[in-house]
């Protein structure tokens, strides 16, 4: 007997164990690594931000178009404070654009005041009412038929995803243990002891004290697992088209239009890598695999762009994508399960969860502390990161000082975004696995020719750093391979 | 900084064409700069033959048609290479920035010929709606990865568009031991060479479906079908013609475009539409001294064409250099 227990398996204990690595769980993550805990983060694909965290607009929302009332509202004004502070620490480039609510009528000039009324009662400071003879000063192609705006100049972009890698980055470098393609199969409750809860995942086995579902679009499917069914994700769909870069400046805030009942309409958005971007719809759908973008949406994010600039045109667009908002009714669901001790709820984290990510954090931890879970900081927390370098956002003459230092700076792998071989290997060793998570990360395949002249490349780097064969390489984890067969010559 | 009379960008047929007709006419100073490890641009992928017949009255392949010029171009001393060098930047006043491994290089010219030869049009550009799965690979990228790294892509593939290179990869694919199952074409004819179309489909039995789109791509990780459809005159999809073809593999063959955006960076002219420079006559910008040739100038089906016109931009600079016109 005692052979037999030799050969079991040691099971894992946490205090904390966090259901998805999206910007959700990411940022909770990174918050509980600040105090001394034990805490581990599951995520089912292959690497961090593959969900609902890489397909969105990347805007840090102000927080107008908010019921004063909402936890949305609430959290996003609080959210977009505090992304200032994270995104200096870990070195993310975040910009504050400001952003303008265009009307084409007169009449509609009051449902400016009033949302400009709202958002003042959600604490947003410096909303302006502006009119045709700013607008035309300040965003010139903006179409002739728009009479005012109301000016929010709190909102903000920021690269969503690599928003996650380095939260995720910074909290494993805090102690937090992360482990991809484990996706959380089953949980049982264990009753007597301080661990409550046993969580599989992958064939392994992990016990925590508390249990935090992040899981995104699957929130209701983690949630059932435990017994609590009392909310479902309706999966929203958005399709999201990016313009070429040569439109950089066609826009110089984020424009919206007035707000629809159930989303704030087709936006021209500027993003932190330069592409404008227009979207996204919104469109409910049954299905949360369904990431496929069609003809209509296409025509109807031209058509709600090109009303409000009339000079983006279809020739503009060099890249698609859709994502899914996981909607579960009209607010967010952030609880602790009074029927489940030592489980908390972080579900139907729909817009603006993005800009919300970090006030969430702040508001779990304080449920966790308020059922028990005791916070001692840690003295040798690290705050900040290593601004990761990528040669697109710097001048030349900076250029010049890396490629003196590292002369792999100057060996370009992407000549669309200008990404050089040091980029590609140094997104390696912070974790990319895949092409996705390589282009997330650096950009390089994310440019006007689509990889065409980078995509070999890149993959003969991944093997070198990471002893793969091409047949193991893939676009986004196991399933999308893409090579079948080497030929081996000779 | 570095001073030449000339500055060649890209060592592909039309910049080594160039060069050389530069050098013969007189221009002692030359710089060709490569991005590459080695000169020979997009032809260094195309080892099969039907390249060199109007030039030297033989069928060469791609390989063996650019290492004639490259052996003039190491001959020639009044042309100096360098390669893995990359432009990154030009102004109005022919100022260039290049990296190369372990440098940032600057070097002011006196005139510059730009052959930075195209990429391809991509599945984005016309746009395919449906998902993004792997699977999907531009015509010349499942070139690259075939002929010079020998990786197969998959089992059973569909190309879309009926262009050269998407004419020559069904073949291809098919002596690899891949199912080509279609070739689909929107337009009433082919794009390709009508000998292309022959020995490439017809001797291999692959169909090819004129009119026709692919009005989705479907598939969670890896491709798993596309969606194809009857198209009218307008390219408008004819109800009730939808049928699917099962594969793993679609290759976009659906055109080139002039990569001229150091030409646009300079501040010349160059149409929104098509990506060619704006000017009066083949080979020459709206910027007096600059020129571009190849590929970056127009997109040409021969690469014996781009060799003869690339040589009058390399007489057309040295003219420029000479008289100043
Ligand atoms: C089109 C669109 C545009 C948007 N624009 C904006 C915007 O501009 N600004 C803004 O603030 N917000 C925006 N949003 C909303 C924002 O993207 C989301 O609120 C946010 O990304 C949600 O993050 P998350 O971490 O909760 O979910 P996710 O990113 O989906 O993370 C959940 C993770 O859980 C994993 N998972 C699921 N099940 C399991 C399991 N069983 N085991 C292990 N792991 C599991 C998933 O793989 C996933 O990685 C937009 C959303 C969409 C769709
Ligand atoms: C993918 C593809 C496949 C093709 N297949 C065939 C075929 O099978 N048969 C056929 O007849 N024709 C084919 N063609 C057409 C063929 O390209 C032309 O006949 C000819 O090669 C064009 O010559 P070029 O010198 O203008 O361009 P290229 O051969 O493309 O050469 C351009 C060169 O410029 C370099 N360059 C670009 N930008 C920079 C920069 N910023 N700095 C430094 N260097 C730079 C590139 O690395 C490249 O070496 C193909 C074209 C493509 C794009």
């Amino acid at each position: 007997m005692y052979h037999n227990y030799e050969l079991m398996p040691t099971i894992e204990r946490y205090d904390a164990i966090i259901v998805g690595a999206g910007v959700t769980g990411a940022a909770i993550a990174r918050e509980l690594s600040k105090y001394k805990l034990r805490v581990l983060l599951l995520e089912k694909e292959a690497e961090p931000a593959f969900g609902v965290s890489k397909s969105n607009s990347g805007i840090i929302h102000a927080g107008t178009q908010n019921h004063p009332d909402s936890l949305k509202g609430r959290l996003c004004v609080a959210g977009n404070k505090l992304i200032r502070e994270i995104s200096a620490e870990l070195g993310v480039h975040f910009v504050e654009v400001g952003q303008l609510i265009v009307v084409f009528d007169e009449a509609d000039v009051a449902e400016l005041d009033r949302i400009k009324r709202e958002g003042e009662e959600l604490g947003i400071k410096d909303m302006q009412i502006v009119r045709r003879d700013w607008l035309s000063l300040y965003e010139p192609n903006l179409g002739s038929e728009i009479v005012a705006a109301l000016y929010v100049p709190s909102a903000g972009i920021i690269s969503p995803y690599r928003l996650v890698y380095d939260l995720t980055e910074n909290a494993v470098k805090n102690g937090v243990v992360l482990k991809t393609s484990h996706r959380v199969a089953g949980i049982r409750r264990l009753s007597g002891g301080p661990y409550r809860f046993e969580v599989e995942a992958a064939g392994s086995k992990y016990q925590t004290r508390f249990l935090i579902n992040a899981a995104g679009l699957f929130a209701d499917k983690v949630s059932a697992m435990v017994g609590v069914t009392d909310f479902k994700i309706t999966p929203r769909k958005g399709e999201e088209y990016l313009l070429d870069k040569k439109r950089e400046h066609i826009a110089n805030h984020l424009v919206f239009p007035l707000p629809t009942p159930t989303s704030k309409g087709i936006l021209i958005i500027k993003t932190s890598d330069g592409n404008p971007m227009i979207g996204p719809t919104a469109r409910d759908t049954g299905d949360r695999s369904d990431l496929a973008t069609t003809e209509e949406g296409l025509n109807e994010v031209l058509a709600g762009a090109r009303r409000m600039m009339p000079s983006i045109e279809r020739g503009d667009i060099i890249a698609y994508f859709a994502g899914l908002r996981p909607a579960a009714g009209k607010d967010f669901i952030i609880r602790h399960e009074t029927a489940v001790p030592g489980f908390v709820n972080v579900a139907g984290i729909q817009s603006p969860g993005l800009t919300a990510a970090p006030a969430i954090a702040t508001m779990v931890v304080g449920i966790l502390h308020g059922n028990g879970l005791v916070l001692t900081p840690k003295k040798n927390f690290h705050s900040t990161r290593e601004k990761t370098t990528h040669l697109f956002e710097i001048p030349l003459s900076k250029t010049r000082e890396l490629i003196q230092k590292d002369p792999s700076y100057g060996d370009i792998v992407c000549r669309c975004e200008m990404v050089s071989a040091k980029e590609i290997r140094e997104a390696i060793r912070r974790g990319a696995r895949t092409m996705d998570g390589i282009k997330f990360r650096t950009r390089a395949q994310a440019g006007r020719c689509h990889g065409g002249f980078c995509t070999t490349r890149i993959m003969k780097i991944m093997q070198e750093e990471l002893g793969m064969t091409v047949e193991e390489i893939t676009k986004r984890g196991e399933g999308s391979e893409l090579v079948r067969e080497e030929r081996r010559h000779g | 900084m570095d001073e030449r009379e000339l500055v060649v960008v890209g060592g592909g047929p039309a910049g080594m064409a160039a060069a050389l007709a530069a050098g013969a006419a007189g221009v002692k100073d030359i710089l060709l700069l490569e991005r590459d490890q080695h000169l020979g641009g997009i032809l260094n992928q195309c080892i099969h033959p039907g390249f060199g017949l109007h030039r030297f009255k033989e069928e060469l392949t791609g390989p063996e048609y650019a290492d004639r010029f490259v052996k003039q171009v190491t001959k020639t001393p009044s042309i100096e290479v360098s390669l893995r060098s990359f432009v990154v930047k030009l102004t109005s006043n022919m100022k260039i920035s290049y990296l190369r491994p372990g440098a940032l290089e600057e070097v002011q010219a006196k005139s510059v010929i730009l052959a930075t030869g195209c990429r391809e049009r991509t599945r984005e550009m016309i746009p395919i709606p449906g998902t993004r799965p792997s699977g999907i690979y531009p015509a010349g990228l499942a070139q690259k990865m075939i002929n010079m790294e020998g990786w197969i892509p998959g089992k059973e593939a569909v190309i879309v568009g009926s262009g050269d290179i998407g004419l020559i990869m069904a073949r291809r694919m098919a002596l690899e031991g891949m199912k080509v199952k279609a070739v689909i074409e929107i337009q009433k004819q082919s794009r390709g060479l009508a000998r292309n179309v022959a020995q490439c489909l017809d001797d291999y039995g692959i169909p090819l479906y004129l009119s026709h789109k692919i009005a989705r791509i479907e598939g969670a990780d890896r491709v798993e079908k596309v969606v194809v459809a009857a198209v009218d005159d307008a390219f408008c999809e004819k109800p009730g013609t939808r049928f699917e073809l099962s594969c793993d593999t679609v290759l976009i063959s659906v055109g080139l475009i002039p990569e001229n955006e150091l030409l646009e960076m300079a501040g010349a002219q160059v149409d929104r539409k098509t990506n060619t420079p704006v000017a009066a006559e083949v080979n020459r910008t709206s910027i007096r001294g600059m020129f571009a040739c190849g590929n970056a100038c127009k997109v040409y089906d021969l690469v014996d064409s781009v060799t003869r016109d690339s040589e009058k931009a390399g007489q057309m600079a040295a003219q420029f250099l000479k008289e100043g016109k």
